[in-house]
């Protein structure tokens, strides 16, 4: 039996010797040697088939450096610019597909789910002079409602997931086509739909914007570590937080400097710099997501049927309705996944989150890191993951390949992350 | 000791489908005392102890608790009344960490925000109770425990409530040499501080070592219900085995009546 390390005391001196948990290092009481033994602790949590984030962060900072050598335009601020708007109407899909995911199901219907919720947008704006925020209302209830639905066959009457929502694959195509009238496409011309996907922020907006979430990051980071630190529980290295913090100001000012760049072409027609608004819009939902599964009763709740259904059952957790409500946030992200879309396309056609919107939707989530076997996975995947596949598509168009090799290579990346997704489970269950 | 019982079972019958489980089963539990519930593999004690924590419903028959009538729909009922429980199969969330483990379904909060802090605190005084000290951190995911250690916090889970009737369903089936004693031990200390224990074991050392009462289930029906002062070895030993030694156990043990 091993020295005790149940409860830390912050004035224990370091021992390097010691076992160490995968949880957060000990309190620091030199930086360096705290930092080491948090990596260290990291590493040790890879190898042991937590993989989290760094596939998705290794492919995207080699995808970017191969598609700059071969195309610079790649790099430019206009690219960029597009690169983001491009990604957030399948990042907001994929965030929805993280809860269900997370139960070990799957929703085969969020595109279009989200093809229905736009359309009935569209409509609403266009053909009956609703004001924005109703038709957005409309929009979004439209998703809960088909996430309920989803939910209660699912959960209530027993059908496998898989099934439902392939059936609500045909189904809603065929809605989607019955409310546009077999085809017809409907512009959307209300000017704050039309600027979610397409305006900036002021350049000012973008820097005061970035300063308020790192300095909220900051606040929240701190606050919690010294509230532990006086409690006696183990924290993190100050080091590391510090770390953390400084690479979050770093890359956002960076990301912000870059955008806010001039980026039209023709400067005398029309000026485009700033910060799209697409950006902060994800960023509220991956606050939210990241608050509600890491922070309540409720996301754990999530976690737990994932991870062992009858465990979460005899903890007296409503299993049923926490299945039920991880559809309907699924489809009620996917609303707003529609409407990035059809604020991106200008309006709402029978292809809005049909084609290969699902499957970069749920390649965005499992090229995040989100396990397809349930248990495992954060909002956080879904943007990651989003960006890598937006990067392969932004970079492949821009060295002129054909739909046909997009598809095929963002299929075969999807493979390759479930694929680890399967070999690192194995991993964790052969320990 | 024998004042009322804290639980007790009444004529319970269970069935699942077609296959009857359990037979008119009266089961009771008293206060400060270590019940040992003992029967061969498959003779309905785990099914028993899952009716009484409301994981099972029972299909017939009673079941008192501190002398009312009550009617246990779910797991919440039974942990609501003081009632926990380790099964046999644990039940833990293997993506979860120790102290998530520990708190599921009773998380400590404050406001809308999990409170992290208090029931880390919590969780390592409970372990510390129970002098855990191999596990490497609290924080650790319960997939990385081997069976003795998921055992161990399965069993603090279960202590961690101020509860009033603990169950342990061979809790010790995995255990090394010295945590079987600490288990032993604790149950013991558990049933001196007031609280009544019912322990699953197939270890006769283990039930006579602690126990002061023994009931015996038979094929689905209980066969005795016995102090273990008054019985012997060989005696509970018939007791599973056959249903019945001399005067006690069931009439006849392939007919219907108890
Ligand atoms: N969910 C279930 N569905 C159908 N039959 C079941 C179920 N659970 C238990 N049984 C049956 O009920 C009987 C009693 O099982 P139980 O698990 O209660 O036995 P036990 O006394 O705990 O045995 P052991 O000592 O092996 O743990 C067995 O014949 C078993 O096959
Ligand atoms: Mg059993």
């Amino acid at each position: 039996m091993s020295a005790a390390v149940v409860p830390e005391k912050p004035d224990q001196p370091e021992k390097p010797e010691k076992p160490r948990g995968s949880g957060p290092a000990k309190s620091g009481t030199a930086g360096a040697a705290s930092l080491r033994s948090a990596a260290r602790t990291y590493v040790e949590r890879v190898r042991g088939g937590e993989l989290g984030a760094l596939p998705a962060v290794l492919g995207l900072i080699v995808l970017c450096a191969f598609f700059a050598a071969l195309r610079p335009v790649f790099l430019s601020e206009l690219n960029f610019a597009n690169l983001l708007t491009q990604g957030a109407g399948s990042i907001a899909i994929a965030m929805g597909l993280v809860f269900v995911l997370l139960l070990g199901e799957i929703d085969l219907s969020a595109g279009y789910a989200s093809g229905v919720c736009a359309a009935v947008l569209a409509i609403l704006l266009t053909d009956h002079g609703w004001p924005w925020y109703g038709a957005v209302a409309a929009a979004i209830v439209t998703g809960t409602v088909i996430g309920l639905v989803l939910g209660l066959l699912v959960a209530k009457v027993g059908i496998p997931s898989f099934v439902v929502t392939l059936a609500a694959f045909l189904g809603f195509q065929g809605i989607v086509l019955m409310l546009l009238k077999e085809g017809t496409n409907i512009s959307i011309r209300d000017q704050t739909i039309l600027a979610v996907a397409n305006d900036n922020l002021s350049p000012a907006l973008g820097w005061v914007l970035l300063a308020v979430s790192v300095a909220a990051y900051a606040a929240i980071q701190l606050r919690q570590d010294r509230n532990r630190r006086r409690r006696g529980l183990s924290t993190a290295p100050l080091s590391l937080l510090a770390v953390r913090i400084g690479a979050m100001a770093v890359l956002g000012s960076f990301a912000v400097h870059l955008l806010n760049q001039e980026r039209s072409r023709n400067i005398i027609v029309d000026s485009l710099k700033g910060v799209p608004i697409v950006v902060p819009v994800i960023g509220v939902l991956l606050v939210a997501g990241t608050f509600v599964l890491q922070r309540t009763s409720f996301g754990l709740h999530i976690y737990a049927v994932g991870g062992n259904a009858e465990a979460a059952r005899r903890a007296g957790i409503n299993v049923a309705a926490i299945r039920i409500s991880a559809f309907v946030i699924c489809s009620s992200l996917a609303a707003v996944g529609g409407i990035i879309a059809a604020s991106r396309g200008n309006s709402v056609d029978p292809n809005t989150g049909g084609s290969n919107v699902l499957l970069l939707a749920v390649g965005a989530a499992v090229i995040g890191g989100t396990s397809l076997f349930g248990g495992r996975g954060r909002v956080v995947d879904a943007v990651l993951g989003g960006m890598v596949v937006a990067v392969i598509q932004n970079g492949m168009g821009l060295m002129g390949y054909s739909s046909g090799v997009k598809y095929a290579v963002t299929g075969s990346v999807l493979l390759v992350a479930a694929g680890v997704d399967a070999l690192s489970r194995r991993r964790a269950v052969q320990r | 000791m024998t004042a009322t019982p804290i639980l007790q079972l009444r004529g319970i019958d269970k069935s699942f489908g077609p296959v009857q489980v359990l037979h008119d089963v009266s089961f009771t539990v008293h206060p400060g005392e270590v019940t040992a519930l003992v029967g061969d593999n498959g003779a309905g004690k785990s099914t028993l102890v899952k009716c009484i924590g409301g994981i099972h419903p029972i299909d017939g028959g009673e079941y008192w608790f501190e002398g009312e009538r009550v009617h246990v729909h779910s797991p919440r009922d039974a942990a609501a009344m003081g009632v926990e429980i380790v099964y046999q199969d644990l039940a833990l969330c293997d993506n979860l960490d120790i102290v998530q483990n520990m708190f599921l379904g009773r998380e400590k909060r404050s406001g809308l925000v999990l409170d992290d802090a208090t029931m880390e605190e919590m969780a390592a005084k409970t372990l510390e109770g129970l002098s855990v000290r191999t596990v490497k951190s609290i924080r650790q995911q319960v997939s990385s425990l081997s069976g003795g250690q998921r055992q161990t916090v399965a069993i603090a889970k279960a202590v961690l409530w101020n509860s009033k009737v603990v169950i342990l369903d061979e809790p010790t089936a995995a255990l090394g040499v010295a945590q079987t004693a600490q288990v032993l031990e604790l149950v013991r200390r558990l049933a001196d501080n007031g609280l009544a224990v019912v322990l699953i074991s197939h270890n006769m050392n283990d039930v006579f070592a602690v126990s002061d009462r023994i009931a015996a289930l038979y094929l689905g029906r209980m066969a005795a219900e016995v102090k273990a002062s008054d019985v012997t070895h060989s005696q509970i030993v018939e007791l599973i085995t056959s249903g019945r030694s001399g005067d006690l156990g069931l009439a006849h043990t392939n007919g219907a009546t108890a």
